[in-house]
Formats: structure tokens, sequence, C-alpha cells
């Protein structure tokens, strides 16, 4: 009996959870529970479940990228750049960030597998390198259009309209973003769950020795997916500078956490016990009605941390507490 | 009661999810014995002994020590009670960056009878000491991560005396142990049984338990079937009572006709783990490679398949000079390897069955990268079919196989692969007689498919039963060769142990 309830808990436990969270709202604040305001939430998740899902891709090859928050910074203001200080057209300015993430990937996928340094320390490392650059690159100053450059004059460029739209535009009463946040966590599901590569992803995660001895090219494969990992930050800078219409300092830094955090509540979800991306959406989307709800509730915002970190552990108790529990039977 | 029961386990049961394990299970062991417990895989003696050693808690039955009732709820309850373990996978019981003394006296220095301060001439003193007693010449300042295994499993050995155990259980300890150091331990464990404890012995080597154990208990499907003295026992009735019918036949040899050369090794080396080994590997053929262990072969399996890489020599199959950098090369070249480490380097336990089989060919289940989840199932289907794979579905984690049928899907995975050359690395350790008999029977039929079979053991007897050529290994160098009906026990023994100079 006490088992069951436990198995219950332990599968569907963060999907009950977040449907009494949701109900709470909607009985405390009637404007919570309406399309505009779900739609606000889902928008403002999207950026984070972009960085949750290359933080699942890391962590699905048993590594660990640190590095997306600071690349999420840089992409964000080199796309601000682009257009802002070189006038580039829209195709340039959102290949340029997406090589960036992937570059940044690339070097992190070097430091882990060719140098070997552990990868939490690698991609700390990395972390503070794309932060200098960014500020480095930009003086330390935001880029916003016709910015007052150092030398006195004015930047000749501006946020293009279009690319604005990317961010703050809708598709049939849809925000963008959250339409392109729901296609990328069905084509990773998809990917990991039908495709060869993900499959491989997932092997090498569980056993690389393993994995190895049965013919994968498990660097190979580790290294695809720290450059995923880095490109799916670099769509998060975008959507960031298309978002706020700028290019912000230090964009990045807060979203790492929430992206983190996101990843682990999704161990949780229907009971998957490893990292997985619809569990990542999820994980998501449980930090964004708490953070939208708790607002409209009038509670401070710096208490909110306070939640999601309580909200973080009760989902890692589950999981581990099942997963010790499955050891020792 | 019996008055010279040490220990004494009664109508012990055990269910996992509805699934018993153990039904009325008895089992006693006296002081001054050693005891072995024998069973096929699943037969449930590790449930009893986990429930023994406090890692489970049984549902019923009673335990009694020293004629007191026992309630084992935790590890630490069992070793407080005076019952010790001494496990397989030694390195999980130890501290790979302590020294040898502070293994031995880990448990004492992390409770209370450690004062605030740590004597270490005191500690180095006694820890000498105590490995003098047991004959074992290790510096006690050495760190623990410098031994080896079997040096490990006698720090083990060290700390458990120290602690004062009544009973010990020893669970496979001489699996992973070379000859020589199989007698050091039976010498050590014949000595902690004249001092009065009681020590249990898990083994699959049924020659080790007639050379060393006063009696044996045979359990099977969850229940004691035979408990006597090994006087009273003979090969056969400790089979018959495992299997519960008798094993005609324990080496089934298949007439197969022997092709060309398939693969063809010259001059490969790596330092002086493995020293210019030619060897040929023809279709049709089996070709144990025989040696104590440490004599090379894991090492050269492991060059074999490109896990890792040669100083020199080369490796060709069907004459075509294959690459080999990473397993990858090997298997396209046609070479695959059923390791030794099978839980952590064969198979994925930690993944299900049908994940496991289609591993190596995930090319080939996949079209543009998309798997097919029809010729995925299709795939394992046939492959447990073909080997006789227990398990309640394709889907179920491997890592809940028995050791037999986990070592089937390390086999297994490769079928279905373009692989010519099979290398097989101590294929039976740790499979039970049944399951043995199972994997022989699938390396004969591959060999009779014309693929070339490189059997690496230190089972002389499994050599001398299946292989068309026996090649000796000693020191990292081929030494020997015998055709089949050649060679003895004795002899290979001889080459295994005596090495290059003494032939010269």
């Amino acid at each position: 009996m006490n088992n069951k309830l436990m198995q219950y808990i332990y599968k569907y436990g963060a999907l009950v959870f977040i449907g009494i969270v949701l109900l709470f709202f909607s009985l405390y604040n009637e404007y919570f529970f309406t399309y505009g305001n779900l739609t606000d939430i889902l928008r403002s998740i999207s950026i984070v479940t972009f960085i949750a899902i290359g933080v699942t891709i890391s962590l699905t090859v048993d590594g660990f990228d640190l590095s997306v928050g600071a690349t999420v910074s840089l992409t964000t203001v080199v796309t601000a750049t682009m257009m802002v200080w070189f006038e580039m057209p829209l195709v340039v300015t959102l290949v340029v960030p997406l090589v960036i993430g992937a570059l940044v990937g690339l070097l992190n996928a070097l430091l882990i597998i060719k140098v070997r340094i552990p990868d939490m320390i690698a991609t700390l490392a990395m972390m503070y390198i794309i932060n200098g650059i960014h500020k480095t690159y930009t003086k330390g100053y935001a880029i916003y259009s016709n910015m007052q450059m150092t030398d006195g004059t004015k930047a000749p460029g501006i946020m293009e309209k279009n690319f604005l739209w990317i961010g703050q535009g809708k598709l049939l009463g849809v925000p963008f973003p959250v339409i392109l946040m729901i296609i990328a966590v069905i084509v990773i599901h998809l990917f990991f769950k039908y495709t060869r590569w993900g499959r491989q992803m997932i092997m090498t995660g569980g056993n690389e020795e393993a994995a190895r001895l049965s013919g994968l090219r498990v660097k190979r494969v580790r290294m695809y997916a720290y450059i995923a990992s880095g490109v799916m930050a670099a769509i998060g800078g975008i959507l960031f500078a298309a978002r706020v219409g700028s290019g912000q300092i230090d964009a990045g830094s807060p979203l790492l956490m929430e992206a983190v955090a996101a990843v682990f509540v999704g161990y949780s979800v229907l009971g998957a016990g490893r990292p997985n991306v619809v569990g990542t959406f999820v994980g998501a989307v449980l930090i964004g009605v708490l953070t939208n709800g708790l607002t409209m509730l009038h509670v401070e915002y710096y208490k909110n941390d306070i939640v999601k970190g309580a909200v973080l552990i009760l989902a890692l108790a589950v999981t581990f507490m099942n997963s010790h529990r499955k050891k020792a039977a | 009661m019996d008055k010279m029961s040490l220990l004494e386990m009664t109508g012990i049961g055990k269910s996992f999810s509805g699934v018993r394990a153990l039904h009325d299970a008895g089992f006693t062991v006296r002081a001054g014995e050693i005891h072995a417990l024998l069973g096929a895989n699943g037969a449930g003696k590790s449930t009893l002994m986990k429930i023994l050693s406090g890692a489970y808690e049984a549902d019923e039955g009673t335990i009694r020590l020293e004629g007191r009732d026992l309630i084992l709820r935790s590890p630490a309850d069992a070793k407080a009670a005076g019952i010790h373990c001494v496990y397989q996978e030694v390195d999980t019981s130890l501290v790979a960056q302590l020294s040898v003394a502070e293994n031995i006296f880990l448990d004492r220095m992390m409770t209370a009878r450690q004062r605030a301060w740590v004597k270490w001439r005191d500690l180095y003193s006694e820890a000498e000491k105590l490995l003098a007693e047991l004959g074992l010449d290790v510096p006690v300042r050495k760190k623990v991560a410098d031994l080896t295994l079997a040096e490990k499993q006698l720090v083990l050995i060290a700390r458990v005396m120290v602690e004062e155990a009544k009973v010990v259980i020893f669970d496979e300890p001489t699996a992973p142990l070379s000859l020589e150091e199989t007698d050091q331990l039976f010498r050590i464990m014949d000595k902690l049984k004249k001092s009065g404890i009681g020590l249990v012995f898990i083994s699959h080597r049924l020659h080790e338990v007639f050379q060393i154990c006063d009696r044996a208990t045979v359990m099977r499907d969850g229940r004691m079937i035979v408990s006597e003295p090994t006087a009273g026992l003979d090969t056969s009735d400790i089979i018959h009572a495992m299997l519960g019918r008798s094993l005609d036949d324990e080496y089934p040899k298949q007439d197969v006709p022997i092709g060309e050369v398939l693969l063809s090794v010259k001059g490969l080396s790596q330092g002086n783990r493995v020293r210019s080994v030619d060897l040929d590997v023809r279709r049709g053929e089996i070709v144990a490679v025989v040696g104590l262990v440490g004599a090379g072969k894991t090492e050269l399996s492991r060059l074999l398949f490109g896990v890792d890489e040669a100083d020199g020599g080369t490796v060709a199959v069907a004459s075509r000079n294959a690459d080999l950098r990473a397993p990858a090369d090997a298997v396209n070249s046609g070479i695959v390897l059923v390791p030794e480490e099978r839980r952590k380097e064969g198979i994925l336990v930690k993944e299900s069955v049908l994940h496991n089989l289609s591993l190596p060919i995930l090319g080939k289940l996949s079209r543009w990268g998309v798997l097919s989840g029809r010729q995925e199932k299709d795939n394992a289907a046939g492959v447990i079919e073909r080997l006789g794979i227990k398990t309640p579905s394709a889907s179920q984690l491997t890592g809940f196989l028995s050791g037999g049928n986990q070592q089937k899907v390390a086999i297994g995975k490769w079928l279905n692969t373009a692989a010519e050359v099979f290398v097989l690395d101590e294929p039976t350790k740790g499979v039970d007689i049944g399951a043995k008999r199972d994997i022989f029977l699938i390396i004969g039929e591959l060999a009779a498919q014309g693929k070339g079979i490189l059997y690496l053991t230190c089972e002389f007897a499994e050599a001398l039963g299946l292989a068309d050529r026996i090649l000796v290994m000693c020191d990292g160098r081929i030494v020997k060769q015998f055709l089949r009906g050649e060679a003895t026990q004795e002899n290979l023994l001889y080459y295994a142990s005596a090495g290059q100079e003494e032939l010269a």
C-alpha cells in the first residue's frame, strides 16, 4: 500500500503538483487562468526552456554544461551588435550567434573530451571566459538602437522590426517564441525517442564504456551533444535580444540556474528519473507558473527564489528516494 | 537446536514485488567450519546472504547467533552482531585513496571508539602485526589504489579480523584470483576457521568447494535442497541438487569443418603486458588462450578490439589489415569483443534488453537516422529466441537478468552485426552451470557458421573441453600451443606458470 502510494507519487507527483498550483492560483486570482495570462507564462519561459533543452542534452550524455548562461549573454549582445553596429541583414544577424554557440560547444567538447578536464569545471571556466568576452566586446554597455558609442558618435543601426517580431510577434494569437519553444520540445523529444543519434546519446550517457565497447564512437557523440547545447543557448540568446529589443549585459546569468532547476524538476516527471525533454518543459512551466502566480499574489519578488528552491528539493527528493529504493530492491 | 550451531537461520521467507525469492529457507553454520552455499543463479543464495548481512530484511523467519535471536535492520546491525562480508567487488568496500592501515581500521576510526587524535604510529604497527599474522607482505602505508585485487581482498579480510567477526561471508572471492592467490586465500580462510569463526563460502567452482569446505548447502528455487558434509557428496550430487536434474556432457563440442585463416595477428605488443603475440584463428575454429590472471589475456583482447592502442604489430581479418584505433574500427573490420567486465563493459545494466541488443546495429535498424521500432523489436525477439535469453520481455532492464542471461545479451548484441571474429574474455565468469552450457552451445553454433572464435579463459577445463587449439599465455607471451586432445590440466598449468625462461 505504502509502496503503491510512493510509486504513484513518483510517477504523477510532479504533474499533480502543477495541477494543484494552477488550481490554487486560479481560485486566488480570477485573472490568473485566462488565455492572456497563460500565454504570458509560456512566453516568459520560452527562453529558459531553450537553455534548459541544451542542459538536458549535455546531461543526457552524462556531461554538464554550465556555460549556457554565459553563451546566452554573449549571443544576445552579438545579435544586437550585428544590427546596431554593423547593420547586417537578418540572415547574418541570426546565423552569426548560432555559429558562436556551436563554437562554444565545440570548445567545451575539446576541453572535456580531448584535454579531459571534468565537465563541470571546464564549462565553469568557459563560463567566466565567455562572460568576460561579452563584456569586453561591448565595453560593458548595453546595446540598443542608435546607441551612443564611446567615441561620441551614434551607432548607425537599429534593432530591426522583423527581428523584434521573433521575440514579440504573434502567430494566430500565439506568441511566436512559444511556437518556437513547442516545436523545439517536440523535435528534440522525437530526436531522442526515434532517431539513431538520440539513442546514441542516451546510451553514451547510460554507460560510456559499455557504449564504446559496443562500437559507438562515444567521443563524437559527446562532442555533438555539447555543440547542440551551445546552439540551444544561442537560440535563447537571440530570443532574448528580440524579446527585450536590446542587447543586455549579463542577460543569461540568472537564466542558467532556472534552466538547471527546470531540468532536474523534469527528472521527476512521469517517473523518468533521467534527463528528458518533456520533463524539462514541464519543469520550466512549473517554475514559470510559480513566478507568475506568486507575483499576482503580491509576494515580493525576492521571496520567489525560496519557493523555487523548495520545489526543486521536493522534485529531487521524490526522484532520488525512488532511485535509491529501486537499487535496494 | 543443534548445539554446535553458531548461526542458525530458519524459515526465512522473502518476496520482491510479489515474487517469492526465498521460501522457508534454512541455513546453519557451525563455529570453526567452512560452509559452502551453492546454487544456480537465481536460486536465492545471494538474497539469503543479503538478509544475513542486513542489506535486506526478511519477511519471515528467525536468525539466531550463538543461541540469541537477532534482528538485522541494516548492514550496521549485522556488523555489530559480528557478521561480516567479503564481497567479490572489493573496491566498493575499500577507500582507494587511503592507506592499507587506514582501511583496515576504517570502521574503528570512524566510530566513537576512535579518540579525537589518531595515533599513527600505533595504527601502523598494529596493522603490520595483523598482516604478518595473515602472512601478507604489503606495506601498511601503501595506498589501497596501488594494490592488486588479491591484496585488496586480504586487506578486507584483515579488517574483518579487527572487528572480531563471528561469521564471515565470502561471496565468490576466488573468481578474480590467480591460482597462487587462491591458495593464499584458502590458507587464510583455514586460519580463520581454526580460530573458531564460521565461514560461508559462495563459489561457482565446485572443485574449490571440495578442496576447503567442511559442509555444503545447496539451494534451488529459494529453498534449501541439501545440507551435508562435503565428504559425503560428489560433484554430480551437487549439480543434481542445483539443477534438479543431472547434467550430461558438460562441454558440448560440435565437429565443424575448419576453413581458411580469418584472423591473423602478428607481433602485437603493448608495453610489457602483451609481448609480440602471433596467432591465427581460422573459420569455424575455436582457439582458446589460457593463462593465469595477469598473464595479459584481457590486455590482448582489448588490443584486438581497439579498446587500447597497440605499440606495434598488425591485425588482419580475412587478409585485410585492420586499423584498430577504436572499438568502432574493430567492429567495422569484423572483430567483436565480449568483455570480462560484463556489467561495466559488456552491457548497459540500466537499459532494456531491447536497447542493448539494438546498440551495435543502430545504423542497420534506421533509415535516414530514424529508428524503425518494428525492426528493433524483430531483432530483439530473434536474438532472445535464438539464444534462449530468459527475460519477461524485451523491455526488461538488463540489470535485472541473471548473470548467465546478461552474458547472453552481451553476446547476442553482436549476432546481427557483420562480425566474423568473436573474442570472448572469460565468458563464463559468474555464470551458473546451466547457463554455462547454453553459452558453450552458442559458441559452438557460431563456429559452425564459419565464425572464428578466440576464447580467453583461466578455466583450463573449459579450454580443454571446447577448443580446437589451445594457446598458453604467460607474462604477455604466447609460450606454447596444443592441438585438441594434446593438452592436460597439468601441462597447461605448467606452461602457464613456468613461462618462457624455463622452457628454453
